[in-house]
């Protein structure tokens, strides 16, 4: 441990820690431009410069100098105003300082840091350097004069996103970032390029141009787009969502978020339910009042059985409705509800079976990672750059079971399906399985699940077993309960179904009858409303308070960024207000309410941002399965649920993608 | 004088064969494993006591380098050898490449040994086509001849080289640029530490020479590091030394002679003399382009050896001098030298990618005078704000011959400033 001076405060740091984290320890901050706590430590902008005692006579870069003992730090001295001063001013004299048209005008580490280290006039009279923009696609908008060639994106691209597809160009004063031949960035997480870009070289894309960063109200929320439960900051001005950018949450997504994650938003704009309606006797759906709605609806189900109501989940919701809705159909004498609505086998009734039971974090401690009908690629970017993290650290060996996959690090594929899981034996000490709803979909899930589960990934202290799942809601909905008597859903004798933001076509187009009376409840006239006899309009994750659990277990609370549309309401008060005209009142009439009770419940819905524990338990049913294939559910990443569908931002995603497979297919 | 007997170069003017015969009759690979069979440690007290510099430039002790390397590991060492000659003025190792490939070949052998390693890469620069030939030709010579290969010369030491010719970039002599070239990345010198005796060549430890040094390795050892440090002015600056001489002398040569010699003695012994007479002189750059010019009347009594000429604001360098008499126009010749080191600055480190292009366009105005006289201060403090500030000595480079350039002519520079406003003024 280390023993060292930083302006004559005496501390000790772990070993390796360098000058610039054990000065942050003691709240001293030193600007930085090319030094990323996430990221390789290139040394070159050298604005960290500070002066250490007992070595060279001259400042030394302190993201690169490790703590040593009796060293003696100045980061306040002459010598160091005089250093940082002078960077400051070479990097600001090829630099447009064209701060007033510039996005990341407001939130720029090279504005802030000129203010503070900066000269106030310039003594450059030379031509400044222009530099040509590079086209990088349909997310990242680019304004090469500005980089200051920190090259922090050239390290996220290669490091964290893996894909080698930027580099620093040429040389000297000559040097540009680009992507050698002229292409998009080919990632999932290109989006954090912007935000590793301490200038205004890389911007948000479709943000361009719309606000001003202290223009934006911030509230901190949680994302649904995958199962991950990225922590996001939602940025809205009035009632409208301007952007979406990462929180640091070093357990779930670091400080990354996914493309779709930071992107789709756009898609909360369009397609939205924000009245009732009424399918009418012609067969059009008609704009109403919520009480002709409901009474319309109560009607229906009043004629019925309680065995002849349904209820399903769709993939993006809240825990709280989910939980009402049970309720609901539970007074109302039915236990038919499922939230699988993509007909993956998960066995309903052990916790452990359908958990990331490493978490998220904990892949990193895997010494083997075999991913079994799973692409983690598109259906969780998140996890699936931790997998890379893992693997660039220790070259831990992965395996593919499925799909042959471009991920983007080397793997070993074992074979198509179930026969390679079957025969497969991993000698590792923790070997962590990634089972993803690609395996467990069709008839011999249950079985697949068995087969998974005998392979000893779990061991003492070590629980290996990992369960992907690529919808936000399905966790929650799990956990509240949200599920048929034993797992097994039956259709027999459904006369009605409660469709709560279900908008899998699978779904309507095998289970629910042409005369069966569908009540769509959610928020986007997606695939649901065009079937539904009647539509309450709901809420997006960006309107409502609400805990999601994500597929590691983990509840965490998303908070509203900007009220319901129209005429759309919370989709617990929805089912509230509903029960009351079914004469079946819920025993909750706040929010607060509701989550004390779910809370006494389930105590883990209580536990906010926490992981409660489940024990290790049997699941699956064995069963012979030969020839079974796997695939990842999600074929196309952009475009996974209503949301993203609606996105405008997303479609060209696709259409840049799709161009690229037609001219590789010539 | 030094005597030519001991000279370590025989054959450096080239004027017999560089190929293995002929080298063994200078006494090349003659008794090579008789030297290593007295031991690693043996080889690196030797070098120690012989007091040799390295002679790339920083001149910093061999023997002590050496001793840096760790203790052998799982990880192989390397011995890597910096043959990118490029410092404009320095042209020794070019001569040794050409004329004397199996002086390089024995003492990487010999020093290859000594700190552990099994394999060389001999790191040569792109437009040394012919050089690279001659040094490929005594590498296959050698290992026909069973010098290199699986137990070197019968020292039981297996070894060998191989050759990589480099881009053509400046900035890849800087040793841990050279790294990175040498391992198929961009020439972008590394941030130190980690120093490459800890973590060089593919994260493995490493020892970077310059041609010169290990090429001078087997005569020191053959005949004892105590002779070689009996030559020179003083203990810290040691033995022979090749030096360059180019520019406006009679005889512009490449000669080996005593560290510490006087360079008024140097240059008119062996270059002919400065063109004109020694009046005629205007300045030196002693040790290639990076090294702050001398005017005269330094020249006339500075030694040629590291601390004498650090002693006076410059450096012993490369040892190439670049001799300039009065017909030189001293600005033209260090804007000249600005617009290269601008031009080869690799451009990863803010004050050299942007300070040295700044330098260089404020110099070129400065060559007509098409400047002010509180500029030359400014251009001063910016090549301040380069020095020291940069992960290598690329940007002191850039910054020091402009510096020197004001230390000792700052008055023809404000002449020809004022000169250049009275002409403005004239013609307005």
């Amino acid at each position: 441990m280390p023993k060292l001076k930083i302006n004559n405060i005496e501390l000790e740091v772990a070993p390796g820690t360098s000058i610039i984290q054990a000065a942050e320890q003691l709240g001293i901050e030193i600007p930085r431009f090319c030094y990323h706590d996430k990221l390789s430590v290139p040394a070159n902008c050298r604005m960290c410069l500070v002066e250490v005692k007992g070595g060279p006579p001259k400042p030394q870069a302190s993201c690169a100098l490790a703590c040593a003992d009796n060293m003696e730090v100045f980061t306040d001295s002459e010598m160091v105003h005089k250093a940082r001063k002078g960077v400051m001013e070479f990097l600001l004299i090829n630099h447009p300082l064209d701060c007033p048209i510039c996005d990341q005008g407001g939130e720029c580490d090279l504005q802030d840091q000129a203010v503070a280290y900066g000269f106030d006039r310039s003594r450059y009279f030379e031509p400044k350097r222009a530099v040509k923009d590079k086209d990088l696609g349909p997310l990242i908008e680019t304004n090469m004069t500005r980089c200051i060639q920190c090259t922090r994106c050239v390290r996220f691209a290669s490091e964290i996103a893996g894909v080698d597809d930027l580099g620093l160009l040429n040389r000297g004063e000559d040097v540009e970032i680009g992507t050698y031949i002229s292409k998009a960035v080919e990632s999932e997480l290109s989006g954090n390029l912007a935000d590793v870009c301490p200038v205004g070289a890389l911007l948000n894309k479709p943000y361009s141009f719309t606000a001003r960063p202290w223009e934006l109200r911030k509230t901190e929320s949680i994302d649904v787009m995958d199962a991950v439960g990225s922590n996001i900051r939602i940025d809205a001005r009035g009632n409208e969502v301007m952007r979406v950018l990462p929180r640091l949450n070093e357990a779930v997504n670091e400080e990354w978020i996914a493309d779709k994650t930071r992107y789709a938003y756009d898609g909360l704009k369009f397609q939205r339910l924000d009245r009732p309606y009424v399918r009418d006797t012609s067969g059009r759906l008609r704009e109403c009042t919520w009480e002709e709605a409901f009474i319309y609806a109560a009607g229906k189900l009043k004629s019925l059985q309680g065995g002849q109501i349904a209820a399903l989940a769709g993939d993006l919701v809240d825990v709280e409705s989910t939980y009402a809705l049970r309720d609901l159909l539970r007074s109302l004498g039915s236990n038919m509800m499922d939230c699988r609505t993509d007909g993956a086998q998960i066995d309903t009734q052990n916790p452990a079976s359908w958990r990331f039971n490493t978490t998220i974090a904990g892949l990193e401690e895997a010494d083997a990672i075999i991913l079994v009908g799973t692409n983690p690629r598109v259906e969780a970017p998140i996890i699936n750059a931790r997998i890379r993290k893992t693997w660039l650290a220790k070259r831990v060996p992965v395996y593919v079971i499925g799909e042959q996959i471009d991920l983007n690090y080397p793997y070993k594929y074992l074979g198509a399906g179930a026969d390679t899981l079957e025969t497969l034996d991993i000698k590792a000490e923790k070997p962590a399985l990634i089972l993803g709803m690609g395996a467990l979909m069709g008839e011999n899930g249950a079985a697949v699940l068995a087969m998974a589960r005998a392979k000893a990934v779990v061991k003492d202290g070590w629980n290996g077993f990992n369960l992907l799942h690529t919808a936000a809601g399905r966790m929650g909905a799990l956990m509240a309960g949200f599920v048929p008597p034993q797992g097994q859903f039956s259709m027999n004798g459904i006369k009605a179904w409660y469709m709560h933001g279900v908008d899998n076509p699978v779904v309507y187009d095998h289970m629910v009858g042409k005369d069966d009376f569908v009540i769509y409840q959610g928020h986007h006239g997606d695939v649901g409303a065009a079937r539904a006899d009647v539509i309450f309009p709901g809420t997006a994750y960006t309107e409502k308070s609400a805990l999601y659990v994500n597929t590691e277990g983990r509840v965490q609370m998303a908070r509203a960024a900007v009220t319901p549309l129209g005429l759309a309401k919370e989709d617990w008060r929805i089912i509230r207000a509903f029960s009351e005209v079914m004469n079946a009142p819920l025993p909750y009439n706040t929010l607060s309410d509701l989550r004390a009770r779910l809370a006494r419940e389930i105590p883990a819905f209580g536990a906010i941002g926490a992981i409660t524990p489940v024990a290790w338990s049997d699941f699956g049913k064995p069963g012979a399965v030969k020839g079974v294939r796997f695939a990842s559910p999600v074929k196309n990443y952009y475009q996974t649920d209503p949301i993203s569908r609606a996105s405008v931002t997303m479609a060209t995603c696709v259409e840049a993608f799709a161009q690229k497979q037609r001219i590789a297919a010539g | 004088m030094l005597a030519d007997s001991d000279r370590i170069f025989k054959n450096i003017f080239g004027f017999e064969s560089y190929s293995l015969e002929a080298a063994r009759k200078r006494g090349d690979w003659s008794d090579t494993a008789s030297i290593i069979a007295k031991g690693k440690d043996w080889i690196i007290e030797e070098m120690k006591k012989s007091g040799l510099r390295g002679r790339g430039g920083a001149g910093f002790p061999t023997g002590m380098k050496w001793s840096f390397m760790p203790k052998p590991s799982d990880k192989p060492h390397y011995l890597v050898i910096n043959a990118d000659e490029s410092e404009p003025g320095t042209c020794k190792d070019r001569d040794i490449l050409r004329h004397e490939p199996h002086k390089l070949l024995e003492g990487a052998l010999i020093a290859a040994h000594a700190i552990g390693a099994h394999k060389c890469y001999i790191y040569i620069r792109g437009e040394f086509y012919d050089e690279s030939s001659n040094v490929w030709k005594a590498i296959h010579e050698a290992r026909a001849a069973g010098l290199l290969g699986k137990n070197a010369a019968g020292t039981g030491w297996d070894f060998d080289v191989e050759l990589h010719r480099g881009g053509g970039a400046y900035i890849c002599g800087e040793e841990s640029a050279l790294l990175e070239s040498l391992e198929g990345k961009k020439g972008q010198p590394r941030n130190k530490p980690p120093f490459p005796a800890m973590a060089g060549l593919y994260s493995c430890p490493t020892t970077v020479n310059n041609v010169e040094t290990i090429a001078s390795v087997p005569e020191i050892l053959r005949r004892g590091g105590a002779w070689f440090a009996g030559i020179g002015r003083d203990p810290k600056n040691t033995g022979t030394k090749l030096f360059c001489i180019s520019g406006h002398v009679n005889n512009p040569c490449n000669v080996e002679e005593a560290m510490g010699i006087p360079m008024k003695e140097l240059i008119e012994k062996h270059a002919g003399g400065v063109r004109g007479g020694w009046d005629n002189l205007l300045c030196v750059i002693p040790g290639g382009s990076s090294t702050p010019l001398l005017p005269r009347e330094i020249c006339d009594t500075v030694a040629m050896d590291f601390d004498s000429l650090r002693a006076v604001q410059s450096g012993l360098g490369t040892a190439g001098l670049i001799v300039m008499d009065k017909s030189t126009d001293v600005v033209y010749a260090i804007a000249r030298l600005s617009y290269f080191y601008m031009h080869e600055s690799c451009g990863q480190c803010t004050p050299c990618r942007e300070g040295t292009g700044w330098m260089w366009r404020i110099m070129q105005r400065m060559v007509k005078g098409n400047s002010s006289l509180e500029e030359i201060d400014m251009l001063l403090d910016i090549s301040k704000q380069i020095e020291g500030h940069t992960i290598c000595a690329h940007g002191d480079a850039s910054a020091w011959p402009i510096q020197g350039l004001f230390r000792h002519f700052r008055p023809v520079v404000e002449q020809r400033i004022l000169d250049y406003r009275k002409q403005i003024k004239a013609a307005a």
